[in-house]
């Protein structure tokens, strides 16, 4: 496959959140705002480029056998620097996200590139690799925190778009919401691939 | 010994790590089709969750926090519980075949459950001591394992509804999760704080 594609599939045709299931815990736990929806996305398209980068370029010269922790250290190695960098330089979003920016070590979509991609694939691949699920999860977080956010506080990005007179859904902000939205959005997008074919 | 009971009923009931914190969804979601599984998931994560929650404590008490290096936590925690759980596959593998034929699959997967690395790292963040940290891991594994099951004992009984073709398998299950989350929010102001 060309690069063009390798970056192409991890928006719609392999999207990590809504075709994978990948990810889960933060794509429900931080989608309470688009702001920090976007936030987390990029976060974590940081270190997936990161780690897919090192793993490529080092897939020749890493054992098989520890190779499960040597990615371990590569992907912590990138967390921890996100994480420092967003505590200097955007507090107020690495106080939102809180634990989950630590907690992007386990998300499995990093691993799972760095597993069954990056370890076998040249470095321009798993760049284009990297960035195309980065995109695709960071568009999925903004999909579904966009829902929340309008129907939980009647605003998007912190500005007012549904009128005055609407009462604001205040459980689609809280963690109940996090479940429904997320399961209502996968019904309606596997209905409407149903009916494509 | 009052505020160790208020750590375990906030973990447990009301901050239920699954259904109000999101730690350890995939699993919660991956492993809850049937009731036995589930049980065997949940037994395997309190277990690592209570003795990583002791080793990860020392760790940052007794190197971390000595030699200044506090934000390398990430690293060596993610590394510590890695190595916890191959231990405890091969202990478990030497004592209890039969222990070992119950958990044996489920116990790999645990080195990427975002839950054990979440309590680990909450232990340090909320600044609890020894005993409090081994509270926590424990009733946070016993919150776990109560979530999955009862996901679990409905997704059985879903088997035999009749669940809208678009709607089979996951979305339905991250609705029935919706609703236990709704359910689990009445205990939202059990402790006036």
């Amino acid at each position: 496959m060309g690069v063009g594609s390798e970056f192409k599939k991890g928006i719609i045709r392999e999207n990590p959140t809504f075709k994978l299931l990948l990810g889960l815990c933060p794509t429900l736990a931080v989608t309470t705002s688009v702001k920090n929806g976007i936030g987390m996305g990029l976060a974590t398209t940081f270190v997936l480029l990161g780690a897919n980068f090192v793993i490529s370029v080092l897939r020749n010269f890493i054992p098989d056998k520890i190779r499960i922790p040597a990615f371990i250290v590569i992907i912590s190695t990138f967390v921890t620097l996100i994480d420092l960098l967003l505590a200097a330089y955007l507090p107020a979003l690495h106080e939102a996200l809180g634990i989950f920016i630590p907690l992007i070590v386990v998300n499995c979509i990093i691993m799972g590139r760095a597993e069954a991609f990056a370890s076998r694939s040249p470095v321009v691949h798993s760049i284009a690799d990297a960035l195309g699920m980065g995109i695709g999860f960071t568009l999925s977080l903004s999909l579904i925190s966009a829902v929340r956010e309008l129907f939980g506080t009647g605003q998007l990005l912190g500005l007012d778009v549904i009128n005055a007179f609407y009462e604001p859904a205040v459980i689609m902000i809280l963690p109940p919401g996090a479940f429904l939205t997320m399961g209502l959005l996968l019904g309606l997008l596997n209905y409407i691939s149903g009916r494509k074919r | 010994m009052e505020h160790l009971f208020v750590i375990f009923i906030t973990v447990f009931l009301v901050n239920n790590f699954v259904l109000a914190k999101f730690l350890g969804l995939c699993p919660f979601l991956g492993v809850s089709k049937s009731l036995g599984s589930a049980k065997s998931m949940g037994i395997a994560v309190t277990f690592v969750m209570t003795i990583a929650s002791v080793v990860t404590w020392c760790v940052n008490r007794f190197l971390l926090v000595p030699y200044h290096v506090s934000y390398l936590k990430t690293i060596v925690f993610i590394l510590v519980i890695a190595t916890l759980v191959q231990l405890v596959e091969l202990f478990i593998a030497k004592v209890s075949p039969t222990l070992q034929r119950v958990l044996g699959i489920y116990l790999p997967l645990i080195t990427t459950n975002c839950a054990v690395l979440g309590v680990c790292i909450l232990n340090v963040q909320e600044e609890f001591g020894f005993i409090e940290s081994v509270v926590h891991g424990f009733s946070a594994g016993l919150g776990f394992t109560l979530a999955i099951c009862m996901m679990a004992g409905i997704r059985e009984r879903l088997e035999f509804a009749r669940v809208p073709a678009a709607m089979q398998g996951f979305p339905i299950s991250l609705i029935v999760g919706g609703l236990m989350a709704l359910s689990f929010f009445g205990f939202q102001g059990f402790f006036a704080h």
